[in-house]
């Protein structure tokens, strides 16, 4: 409601001049600023509820993805998560993230900590943090929605094998100190971006590739499910719904409108308008490039299309133009997603051949397509280097590696992160929950 | 009277019912089974990695009928289920010993 008090008036605003009344109306040039300020809040909020609405996919894609007997506590994970994401973003995160040229070390910490503050209650110009730019409350929202969605990526992969609260834990170090302390260095103005120029827009390598690198160690560290590999073969376990696996991908594909869109950062100008349309029509032609791609190769390698692959192949084109859907064309950016659909259909067999256990398929589509996409960004954008984006991406991946097995390695020797072979057989909703998502077939 | 039992590919469920009532036969059970025969199983391949499939499923009815019957159930199920593909089924005849109808008592054939 805030929001549309601030809006009516401002509408007028603009419409005044054309009715000839504007003489005694706020001189035209505070109405200009008024409708940057205006409409770059406005972006901030329309993309973060449709990023909001992404944890809903993912908690879709991951309940579809694990057998019956896990989707409760899958369902619980997701919502715990982003719960907690929120929470530690605001304690600490936001401000670890955005030190706003206030450092402890030039470029690598923030000099800022402590919990974020908004702006006060029915704020005139001369106090908002940015009259310039947009409303403080709405770039926060935004950004507390990416922190969540890294967390949301490593949920999938460590599935129906992991304690729930240990989990969380994890959730409160990766959303409160890895995420956002990695962020800064590039997004926050910090040393990968003031000295390499590493560019990447919305977050291949920031967001997804560092919930990429969370989930390979976790996987790493956890160890496979029981049955998973036999005397040197792989025995698939699929998932029990694909309906919301499938609904649960449609769900992300429409939230990466906001999380790229939104990424465009600004919409007081035409020009900004007319990018984060690109933006949108980049995003969706690189889901449909890494969708079909995909859908040919299973058909190929396998003379059967696997949904499941498509599924994650729509998430591979997703997160590949992720670091740069501005600048390709519709034809490039479908080919840039199509090779993200691509490596996931190589990928999912190479990991299984490691003995690397992955439920939903997060590393192949976050890390390796995430990667893919950050390097990708030099094929289009001039301003990027090879040099540049590779820094990046083995500067916040070492990072992350690093910090996240530490993590794991400190839970699974005090609280323990895998459940009993019993419970596992059992299911996880039975040990950790005692409810199931599907009761009738069980208990009818 | 005899007991046939049969074990059909699913989706000739519907051919194989209408043809059976159409020559007189006025009930029979239905279930939805897995199991393997000739046809045995096969495999099938998730996410990149191949599996077998060793239950194929299959319907399986079960009909009831008076003897001079049985003969020609027994031909209207082979002739409707037959697509002459592996995996089309059986059909096994059994004698039934009694029956009895629980709504009014009639015993043999007048309860079937």
């Amino acid at each position: 409601m805030q929001f549309l008090k601030n809006l009516v008036p401002a509408a007028a605003l603009i419409a005044l001049p054309s009715l000839g009344l504007a003489q005694d109306a706020v001189p035209g040039v505070d109405a200009a600023s008024d409708t940057i300020f205006i409409f770059n809040s406005l972006l901030f909020l329309i993309g973060g509820f449709l990023v909001m609405w992404m944890a809903a996919g993912f908690a879709m894609l991951e309940a579809g993805l694990v057998r019956s007997k896990n989707v409760a506590t899958q369902l619980t994970k997701n919502i715990a998560l982003f719960a907690i994401a929120a929470i530690m973003y605001y304690a600490v995160g936001y401000n670890l993230m955005y030190p706003l040229g206030t450092w402890i070390s030039e470029g690598w910490l923030s000099g800022v900590i402590g919990p974020a503050v908004l702006e006060a209650v029915g704020v005139g110009r001369d106090g908002l943090d940015d009259y310039g730019y947009a409303a403080t409350s709405t770039d926060y929202i935004f950004q507390l929605m990416f922190c969540a969605t890294t967390a949301s990526i490593v949920s999938g992969t460590v599935a129906e094998r992991m304690k729930l609260w240990p989990f969380l834990v994890f959730v409160v170090v990766l959303t409160g100190f890895i995420y956002p302390l990695q962020a800064s260095w590039d997004w926050g103005g910090g040393w990968l971006d003031a000295d390499f120029g590493f560019s990447d827009f919305a977050g291949s390598t920031i967001v997804h590739s560092v919930g990429g690198w969370a989930a390979l160690t976790g996987a790493i560290i956890l160890g496979p499910r029981l049955g998973k590999f036999k005397d040197g073969r792989v025995v698939p376990i699929m998932g029990s719904n694909l309906p919301l696996a499938t609904l649960g991908t449609f769900i992300l594909w429409m939230g990466w409108f906001g999380f790229n869109g939104g990424s465009q950062l600004a919409m007081g100008t035409v020009g900004d308008v007319a990018d984060i349309g690109r933006v949108f029509s980049n995003t969706n032609a690189a889901a449909a490039g890494g969708a079909v791609a995909a859908l040919i190769l299973t058909q190929i390698l396998y003379k059967k299309v696997d949904l499941t692959m498509v599924l994650n192949g729509a998430l591979a084109g997703l997160v590949s133009i992720t670091a740069e859907p501005l600048t390709p064309t519709l034809g490039a950016a479908t080919m840039i997603g199509a090779v993200g659909g691509l490596i996931v259909v190589f990928a999912v067999p190479f990991l299984d051949k490691l003995k690397i256990d992955d439920v939903v398929g997060a590393i192949p589509v976050h890390l390796f397509a995430g990667i893919w996409g950050t390097v990708a960004v030099v094929l289009t954008n001039s301003d990027a280097t090879l040099s540049g984006q590779l820094t990046g991406i083995v500067a916040i991946g070492a990072f992350v590696a690093v910090t996240s097995s530490i993590v794991w390695f400190v839970l699974k020797a005090t609280m323990g992160i895998r459940v009993t072979e019993e419970e596992e057989i059992t299911g996880l909703d039975t040990s950790e929950l005692g409810m199931e998502a599907y009761p009738e077939f069980t208990k009818g | 009277m005899k007991l046939i039992i049969a074990a059909i590919k699913p989706f000739k469920l519907e051919e194989v019912r209408e043809a059976l009532t159409t020559i007189g036969v006025r009930g029979m059970m239905v279930t939805e089974i897995k199991g393997f025969g000739t046809q045995s199983g096969h495999t099938e391949i998730y996410r990149g990695a191949e599996y077998a499939v060793n239950f194929v499923p299959k319907i399986k009815l079960e009909i009831v009928v008076a003897d001079a019957m049985a003969d020609e159930v027994v031909e209207t199920i082979t002739k409707t289920a037959r697509t002459d593909k592996i995996g089309d089924g059986k059909v096994f005849v059994l004698d039934v010993e009694s029956a009895v109808r629980v709504r009014t008592g009639e015993t043999d054939d007048n309860a079937i």
